[in-house]
């Protein structure tokens, strides 16, 4: 089996659905002829023509707002806003437009359609490229928010969300781009959403993380190990939907619990996990569930980067910190 | 043809005086029958809107905004269009338009009570939902308008809105995209005078919205939208473009919003009385009944058996969609996913058992 990167493995998913399904079309800046900023649509223009892989003015909010009137063509398109913190200037044709279409016309109007996006930081971009805003997504009734941290599960995750009759959010981690390698099967396959996924076994405490953040805490679970212990890395996939028996059964067998997210602490979605967690398995807690975020500050430039997304350092100590409790 | 395109920019294009006269050697494109469709169209629009105030004061209707004073603005650019390949994504004050698509009274009533099955067009009917949020309709119109042609349709596109809705960015960037894929859309922007009591002049320091055209590379014109045969003609110009592969025209409707906002508002807090008065007498009714009139078209009892007529028509829609059973807690969560989340299985399942 094939190991690849992520991007290529989005790239992959793009082409062959392309192929499988002439209504896709994939919308953005600098996607055609650039192949996009981050090569996840190199040479599908050449394969497809500028019709189906199109060039955008730079305008987020028409990117996604006219894919929703191409959809209701009965087209299923894919818009790429180039980064996730770019897509507050879309924000409501996501969250008023986008989600609630198929409720807004009682079914009539579906709205088959991706929304990529790259978010994350530890990569050096400068203002507001690296936000993980995702739990503005997930708190937008009638969108699925997708958070995939493999290059497995985004080939797989991506084609399933391309094939889904609702629309999806599709968040990728700038910087698994390329650090994120595993195995793919060149075959068709796909991956069902809101079905978390066990990263790393481990019996003493699970740490509940998605996207990049999963990687960190396998890294911080490998250093724990050292410390006596245990550490199981439960991956998400997806907060909408969210997996609730997952979360139910890795705490129930563990009884201790810490969730780790790139977003800021206060309304990030790790609350959520946190209420979700006490309402599903409060009685097998054994010590109050942790939280590592990044903090309730504006994402800053790149000098201090490493100090504000959480470091396999902060995810330790914060597994130390419910170990002890 | 008509005079339209030897009108200089800031005199709005038209070709029937306010006293019913049409302007020397212009032959209406109209022909009769269209011509009284649209008279009746313009009846029962006027009518419905007294009628849903009325209901909305006795408290059996939700807010509702009405058309009065703009119904040339709408039926004549809506009589333009072939409902069977083309579509119209409305805002909320275009309720003519989207009858003619097929949308139906009993719905309008349905949806401005608060029932969810009035924002849902039937299969056939080339209408997208109505927009409350402003301009955000723009992009889909855009959007719509290229997938249809990138499907090999030649349908093409018209997307209302007015003064208020031209200054969000949505209304920009949509404009913009359409002449980039020249989209067979029709901006069909009703320059109404007012956002509730916010007046035009605030909204731009242009002399024309039409003129903003230019800056994305397509036509536009301004035309008197209180003149049915003005507004026909320069969207029947627009369609056959957009058809052709010509791409996209902003059309401005010069009108007058004669009511208030919707029911919530009084305009007279803000509006001139004595300039109200004066913009009745442009009343674009009042026009094209002096137009039929004079060519014997219609008569005061030929328009009072109509309005007879219109109104057995209105009160069936009234008696249709009043009585039905209110709609359940089932009404939340029917049409939020096509496939929804376990979780929200478990919130509909709670939420209907403790009914």
């Amino acid at each position: 089996m094939a190991v690849l990167n992520m991007v290529e493995a989005i790239r992959s998913c793009l082409g062959a659905e392309m192929e499988r399904d002439e209504r896709v079309m994939l919308l953005g800046q600098d996607i055609g002829v650039n192949g996009g900023v981050f090569r996840a649509t190199e040479g599908l223009q050449e394969r497809f023509g500028a019709e189906r892989v199109v060039d955008m003015p730079l305008a987020e909010a028409v990117i996604v707002g006219s894919a929703v009137g191409l959809a209701c063509s009965g087209l299923v398109p894919i818009p790429e806003l180039q980064f996730l913190g770019f897509g507050s200037q879309a924000f409501h044709q996501i969250e008023g437009q986008v989600a609630r279409m198929r409720f807004r016309s009682q079914g009539r109007y579906g709205m088959p359609m991706v929304i990529r996006a790259p978010f994350g930081g530890n990569v050096r971009t400068p203002e507001l490229h690296s936000d993980a805003h995702e739990a503005k997504y997930a708190n937008s009734a009638g969108l699925k928010v997708v958070m995939p941290a493999t290059a497995h599960d985004a080939k797989g995750m991506l084609a399933e969300a391309i094939r889904d009759p609702d629309p999806v959010l599709f968040c990728e981690p700038l910087r698994g781009y390329r650090l994120i390698k595993d195995e793919v099967p060149e075959e068709d396959y796909t991956v069902a959403l809101g079905k978390a996924r066990w990263a790393r076994e481990g019996d003493d405490l699970v740490i509940v993380a998605w996207s990049a953040a999963v990687v960190i805490a396998e890294r911080a679970a490998e250093l724990a190990q050292a410390e006596g212990y245990s550490v199981g890395v439960l991956d998400l996939r997806s907060l909408v939907p969210l997996d609730t028996d997952a979360l139910r059964e890795a705490v129930a067998g563990r009884g201790r619990a810490l969730v780790v997210h790139e977003a800021t602490l206060t309304g990030g979605f790790g609350g959520e996990i946190v209420a979700t967690i006490q309402e599903e398995a409060f009685w097998s807690l054994e010590a109050p569930i942790g939280r590592v975020a990044a903090y309730d500050t504006p994402y800053p430039i790149a000098s201090v980067e490493e100090l504000y997304v959480p470091s396999v350092e902060r995810v330790l100590a914060g597994v130390r910190a419910v170990m002890e409790a | 043809m008509s005079t339209m395109s030897e009108v200089k920019a800031g005199a709005p294009a038209s070709v029937l005086a306010p006293d019913g006269v049409l302007a020397d050697g212009y032959v209406p494109a109209l022909d009769d029958d269209g011509l009284m469709s649209a008279w009746r169209a313009m009846l029962l629009s006027r009518a419905f809107d007294e009628r849903a105030f009325s209901l909305q004061r006795q408290g059996r209707l939700g807010t509702f905004s009405t058309v009065n004073g703009e119904e040339a603005a709408v039926i004549g650019t809506a009589w333009a269009l072939d409902p069977s390949r083309d579509w119209v994504v409305p805002q909320y004050r275009e309720l003519p338009a989207m009858l003619r698509q097929g949308f139906t009274l009993k719905k309008a009533l349905q949806y401005s009570t608060g029932d969810p099955a009035g924002n849902h067009m039937p299969e056939g009917v080339n209408v997208l939902p109505f927009q409350i949020s402003l301009a955000a309709q723009i992009p889909h119109a855009v959007g719509l308008a290229w997938g249809l042609r990138h499907q090999g349709s030649d349908g093409v596109v018209v997307v209302y809105f007015g003064d208020g809705a031209s200054s969000e960015g949505d209304a920009h960037e949509a404009m913009n995209l359409a002449g980039v894929r020249r989209a067979p859309v029709i901006f069909v922007l009703k320059n109404n005078g007012w956002a509730i009591s916010t007046p035009v002049s605030r909204q731009t320091a242009a002399q024309s919205f039409a003129s903003r055209a230019q800056g994305y590379g397509f036509p536009g014109e301004l035309v008197d939208g209180n003149d049915l045969f003005a507004v026909y003609d320069a969207t029947s110009r627009a369609v056959a473009r957009a058809r052709a592969g010509e791409g996209p025209t902003l059309l401005e409707a010069r009108t007058y919003r004669m009511g208030p906002h919707n029911t919530s508002d009084d305009h007279l807090r803000y509006v001139d009385p004595v300039d109200l008065e004066e913009r009745r007498a442009a009343d674009p009714i009042d026009r094209l009944r002096r137009h039929l009139t004079a060519r014997g078209l219609v008569d005061e009892e030929s328009e009072a058996s109509l309005v007879a007529e219109i109104k057995v028509e209105i009160e069936a829609a009234v008696q249709a969609s009043e009585g039905g059973a209110r709609p359940g807690a089932e009404a939340l969560f029917d049409h939020v996913y096509a496939d929804p989340p376990e979780r929200l299985l478990r919130q509909r399942a709670a939420a209907t058992e403790e009914r």
